[in-house]
């Protein structure tokens, strides 16, 4: 019995020959990515152009292999981080950071044509990972949702907030 | 003079000739491999992919020839010799052509090839053993165990053909199948050769003194560089012997209308070689038990009775 399903394998096997094969010839013939494809990570910016981070360490938290390293500025109102750092040479492009973060700061993009010749090269600071646009979510500012006050937003000011109630004016 | 000076030729274009075609299989059994499941294999370095020989060989060459502090420093060297030069000597025997071949008319030839192969097998099971590893010694226990079993029904296949001609001479045995080749009166010795030739050049799927899976690399599993680059070669080229082997005693060896007889001879080969190949993309490897019990049980008496039948049959005067 083995003999005949080894016959029949070897020439299944045989009629591959003729099959049009698989292989994607790569740095020619791209292969199709997916839009939601987690590639390399970027820092985006909110419609005035300013920078999305607030600085909050949630992605380096929730990050499993601890690549990212950033510093919240020291000046007062800033909340921009001062330095912010990721380590490709271990990232796993998992999306936690993604999804973890509250602005839509950091994001994954299509793109994982990153190779370097040393490791270092791999380590990106702030400058290389900001773009100069929003990303995936383009008309989204967090200041402007935020209750924080922010120059020129006072509290209350915010899209969809109330403005703010005074408690003692309740008191009979 | 000049006879001893057109043999020292021959001798030297055949050996270059194993070599080199040897060190061609290892690419074309990529590409082969790769086409048989639906990828395209090394396609990058020269015309399609086929200096990719040429790099591997300068990659072999310069890679750390590592002998270990535990091995047998002798045989350890020996062993890999001892593969490649028995199976290149056994080429000598081989008729390609009507009068070309080292050795041809040799009139024990067929005796010499069974020799060189068995000694081949020493290459192996000393190979396991002077490493000291335990799945070097695995595999070369293997070895000498599948050898010896597949080596006793491969002797006793081949035996058919020689009573067929009365002769152990090679370019005898062509001579007489320029009428009908072998492989039709002794298609069940045929058979038992072929798997036994499988078996001799340890390739899938009875390449269980290697087997990757459970022990590494089996008997070179200590070899690294140009040692096992030796080890590569002797396989390739013993791939490259049973087929020619087998084109001899069963197809026919040159014969063949219109085209010359080299042409021919290098077409039945290469069909062989493919074949061999597609083996290797096909099927699984067997469990040992199942190895040893398929040449005990089924293949030993098989041939027995190929014999038997065809000795009756020559007896009782039908061709």
């Amino acid at each position: 019995m083995f003999i005949i399903s080894a016959i029949r394998t070897l020439w299944l096997t045989f009629l591959h020959l003729f099959h049009k094969t698989e292989t994607v010839q790569y740095p020619e013939q791209k292969p199709y990515l997916a839009p939601r494809y987690r590639g390399r990570i970027v820092l985006t910016r909110d419609p005035d152009g300013e920078e999305r981070c607030v600085s909050c360490y949630l992605c380096a938290a929730v990050c499993p292999c601890d690549c990212i390293s950033l510093q919240k500025s020291a000046a007062p109102d800033q909340w921009t981080p001062e330095h912010f750092r990721i380590n490709f040479s271990r990232c796993i492009f998992c999306g936690f950071c993604e999804e973890a973060c509250p602005t839509s700061a950091i994001q994954l993009i299509p793109d994982f044509e990153m190779s370097e010749i040393s490791r270092q090269s791999l380590v990106y600071e702030k400058e290389h990972l900001l773009i100069a646009g929003t990303g995936k979510v383009p008309d989204y500012n967090f200041y402007r949702i935020a209750g924080v006050a922010t120059p020129g937003k006072p509290k209350g000011a915010a899209l969809n907030e109330s403005p703010p109630v005074d408690p003692r004016g309740l008191l009979p | 003079m000049n006879a001893i000076l057109l043999s020292l030729i021959q001798a030297v274009a055949v050996l270059l000739g194993i070599t080199l075609l040897a060190a061609g299989l290892t690419f074309a059994e990529r590409r082969l491999l790769g086409f048989w499941q639906d990828r395209l294999g090394p396609n990058r370095v020269g015309w399609q992919g086929t200096l990719q020989i040429v790099a591997d060989m300068i990659k072999i060459f310069f890679k750390q020839d590592w002998t270990p502090p535990f091995a047998d420093k002798i045989i350890f060297t020996a062993a890999p010799i001892i593969v490649l030069t028995t199976v290149v000597l056994a080429f000598a025997v081989i008729p390609l052509g009507p009068f070309a071949g080292i050795m041809p008319n040799l009139n024990i030839g067929l005796l010499f090839f069974l020799g060189m192969t068995s000694l081949s097998v020493y290459g192996v099971i000393l190979a396991g053993w002077s490493s000291n590893s335990k799945f070097a010694l695995l595999g070369g226990m293997r070895a000498a165990a599948q050898t010896i079993s597949y080596e006793v029904f491969m002797g006793l296949a081949v035996v058919g053909v020689v009573m067929l001609t009365g002769s152990f001479n090679l370019e005898t045995i062509v001579a007489a199948q320029t009428r009908l080749w072998f492989v039709i009166p002794q298609f069940f010795g045929f058979l038992p050769f072929l798997i036994a030739g499988i078996a001799e050049a340890h390739r899938l799927p009875f390449d269980l003194p290697e087997g990757e899976n459970e022990l590494g690399a089996g008997f070179h599993t200590e070899y690294s560089s140009m040692k096992f680059g030796m080890f590569f070669i002797g396989e390739y080229a013993s791939i490259v012997l049973i087929s020619s082997i087998t084109v001899v005693l069963y197809f026919g060896g040159w014969h063949g209308p219109l085209l010359p007889p080299a042409v021919w001879f290098a077409l039945k080969i290469g069909a062989f070689i493919a074949f061999f190949i597609l083996l290797r993309a096909a099927l699984p490897r067997p469990r040992y038990d199942q190895l040893m019990s398929y040449g005990w049980k089924l293949m030993l008496p098989l041939t027995i009775a190929n014999l038997a039948i065809t000795g009756a049959l020559m007896l009782a005067g039908i061709e």
